[in-house]
């Protein structure tokens, strides 16, 4: 068999202009984060009791969620459906996934009133709560994407454990510790694989059952007793245009030539699954006769539109299409598209549907809040940067397998 | 990614198959909660009695250690511009409303948990930090909440608080139908203070009889509505009033309780796991299969 592409550490300079504008951003995020651990969380965020959920549960937690499904819907596909032509993408959405998960449970900590208490879910188990069956899976979910994260580690530390000075002593034994964990990983990994599919498609849906509760709280265009189904659907359908929508991103940020024949064929598979998505949320809302609430115009009924319009409809349209398929612009503008409707959709559901009944303001973030969720975010793309600058993650050309003339795929590194 | 045998596959899946029905035998348990009980009780509050001293929201402060001015005060009816909720500070508040049927006589309000028959916050709390008591009372384990906030989310009266200002031990606030006090024997605090009887403690079966009665014998002064006896599988708390409840900022619920469609979602998903494992055991069959139909394509 021969590797064309191989997972390989990108060399390139780490600080950019780009890069000390995030670190400007993540700083000041901890500032604001100071003050909500020093004085409370109602020192610095608009939530009350009216609006106990603000934008730290509806992006952090549901958008990151959501936005990091290219974790397990590329597994399936790469390692269960066993496509070897996707292999290329499967690190780097084991990577984002990886890191969305660190970032979800670090948004829940945040948001926690007791944060010292996160583990309680681990002893205190009440079934019939979602939130709990959220809790938990995401607690293991994330362990097992850190599990299959392993085999990048030895990967890149087998034979290269070279510690300096007083530690070199444990060169020897660091280095058989990896080989013993390469070698039991490569019999188990399977059990993780699988387990991370099955793990994802319960929370996804669960995370749509936490507002089910919430009853005539929620705004009719919205709640349903499908939102699990949406939220599955909406997530598995958002995997591939986020794996698409990061491997442009960051091909164009380390200079690299994108894989643009793995991204068509990634983009072929989302358009059927926006028609499966819009054809339930149709029929749903046939069935319970919400359309009415279309007809009048408010907030709600503009929200709703712009999600179904701009983060359904028009790309299911664009990924059908093979020009769109086949350009990287064009491409680009449809996964963002898909990738801001389900952003939009899970802030429409936790924040913008809900309407509690004695709620004298409207809820809007405060400055503290969207610097903390901004800051997260550039951490995240700066531990991104960090790790596929560290550990071979991104595939590119590898010139000792492969004659340049036959196989110019990717353009030259620079 | 590694290649595994078949015999490795299959050991490794039995054990992972054995474990999660081990788990799984042990949630279901946990997941239980108690059915309703002959013995439960409740308070009926008739609103047409009830004058708006407030001495409820003092005796209430006081039991419950929060900080009060002292009961003269009470008696500014200023408060009454505006309309209040419970909150941290304060575990029950009184509202008061213009009354169609005789200005002269507001309508006063009491407003505080309404202890739910099937309340949602017991079902949707990720910890299991809500307890409904046989007797009636919906309480709050500071021991095991986590602070999530979820119950103020699932809550259909949007009842419990949150102590927003605290950056350490910050409390979930909500009435607790003194079920300290109650165990002794002794009655609620507000109950025992409310100089009207228009609060009535006793066998929530029973209040339901009084409260048919009180309108059977009055229909004129009653609005023939007992508001808690169904409303979301029913509540602890009742209420009469002499005009429609929607006036007095309740809001409009249906008859099914709260967590109803919630716990048949999640029941159907787990249940007693088969189907994640069922998935588990697909999902694995469709790698086997093809990893090794690419196996022998290749070998």
């Amino acid at each position: 068999m021969e590797y064309l592409m191989n997972p390989t550490p990108i060399k390139k300079k780490f600080i950019t202009p780009g890069v000390v504008v995030l670190l400007i951003l993540a700083l000041n995020a901890m500032v604001f984060l100071a003050i909500r651990f020093f004085f409370g969380i109602g020192s610095m965020t608009n939530l009350d009791n009216q609006h106990p959920w603000g934008i730290w549960i509806a992006i952090d937690v549901a958008c990151g969620v959501a936005l990091a499904a290219g974790g397990f819907t590329s597994a399936a596909l790469g390692h269960i459906i066993h496509k070897e032509e996707f292999k290329v993408i499967l690190r780097p959405a084991l990577i984002t996934a990886m890191l969305g998960y660190t970032f979800v449970a670090i948004g829940v900590f945040v948001d926690l009133g007791r944060y010292y208490f996160i583990w309680h879910p681990l002893i205190f188990w009440n079934g019939t709560s979602p939130l709990f069956e959220v809790g938990l899976c995401v607690m293991i979910y994330a362990t097992v994407l850190y599990i299959e994260f392993l085999p990048i580690v030895t990967e890149r530390f087998i034979g290269h454990v070279n510690l300096k000075g007083r530690l070199s002593f444990l060169n020897v034994p660091l280095d058989a510790i990896l080989r013993f964990l390469d070698r039991g990983l490569s019999k188990t990994m399977f059990v993780f694989i699988i387990a991370g599919v099955v793990l994802s498609t319960l929370h996804q849906s669960s995370l749509g059952t936490l507002m089910v509760i919430a009853g005539p709280k929620m705004h009719p265009l919205w709640q349903t007793p499908v939102l699990p189904l949406l939220f599955l659907i909406s997530a598995i359908a958002v995997g591939f245009p986020m794996i698409i929508f990061e491997s442009l991103l960051a091909s164009r940020s380390l200079g690299l030539k994108p894989e643009m024949k793995v991204l068509s064929n990634l983009g072929r598979m989302v358009g059927p699954l926006l028609v499966i998505y819009l054809a339930i949320k149709i029929i749903d809302m046939a069935i319970r006769g919400t359309y009415v609430y279309l007809t009048e115009i408010n907030t709600a009924s503009v929200m709703f539109m712009l999600e179904v319009v701009l983060g359904v409809i028009i790309p299911l349209r664009m990924f059908f299409s093979e020009k769109v398929l086949n350009s990287r612009l064009l491409l680009f503008i449809a996964a963002s598209l898909v990738v801001f409707g389900v952003f939009l959709n899970r802030i429409n559901n936790f924040l913008v549907a809900y309407t509690p009944p004695y709620a004298l303001n409207k809820y809007f973030p405060s400055i503290g809040e969207i610097s903390v969720t901004i800051g997260f975010i550039a951490i995240l793309v700066l531990l991104y940067r960090v790790i596929v600058m560290f550990f071979p993650v991104i595939s590119i050309p590898d010139k000792k397998l492969m004659p340049k003339t036959k196989y110019a795929i990717r353009g030259e590194e620079k | 990614m590694g290649f595994q045998n078949r015999r490795d596959f299959f050991k490794t899946s039995l054990l992972l198959t054995a474990g999660i029905t081990g788990i799984s035998s042990k949630k279901n348990k946990a997941a239980s909660l108690d059915g309703p009980s002959e013995n439960r009780m409740g308070v009926l509050v008739d609103t047409t009695v009830c004058i708006g001293c407030r001495s409820c929201e003092w005796a209430c402060k006081t039991t419950h250690g929060l900080p009060t001015k002292p009961i003269d005060s009470y008696l500014d009816r200023s408060v009454y511009d505006k309309k209040r909720r419970p909150d941290e500070h304060a575990l029950t508040v009184v509202n008061e409303y213009d009354n169609p049927n005789n200005p002269l006589l507001p309508t006063d309000v009491k407003v505080q948990c309404m202890h739910c028959e099937e309340p949602a916050c017991v079902s949707a709390c990720i910890v299991g930090a809500f307890t409904k008591h046989p007797e009636g009372a919906v309480t709050w384990d500071t021991d095991k909440c986590i602070g999530c906030r979820y119950c103020m989310v699932a809550c259909p009266f949007q009842v419990p608080s949150f102590e927003y200002s605290k950056a350490v031990q910050p409390k979930i606030m909500k009435c607790d139908f003194c079920f300290e006090r109650t165990k002794e024997g002794k009655l609620p605090a507000c109950v025992e203070v409310c100089p009207t009887e228009a609060l009535t403690y006793g066998n929530r079966n029973e209040l339901i009889e009084i409260a048919k009665q009180r309108i059977k014998r009055q229909p004129d002064k009653y609005y023939n509505h007992i508001l808690g006896e169904a409303e979301i599988g029913g509540t602890s708390w009742l209420y009469l009033a002499g005009q429609d409840f929607g006036k007095l900022d309740f809001p409009k619920l249906g008859r099914d309780p709260a967590p109803g469609v919630t716990e048949a979602i999640q029941h159907g998903i787990f249940s007693y796991f088969i189907p994640p494992i069922a998935l588990f055991a697909l999902l694995g069959s469709v790698m086997w299969i093809n990893r090794s139909k690419n196996n022998g394509e290749e070998k």
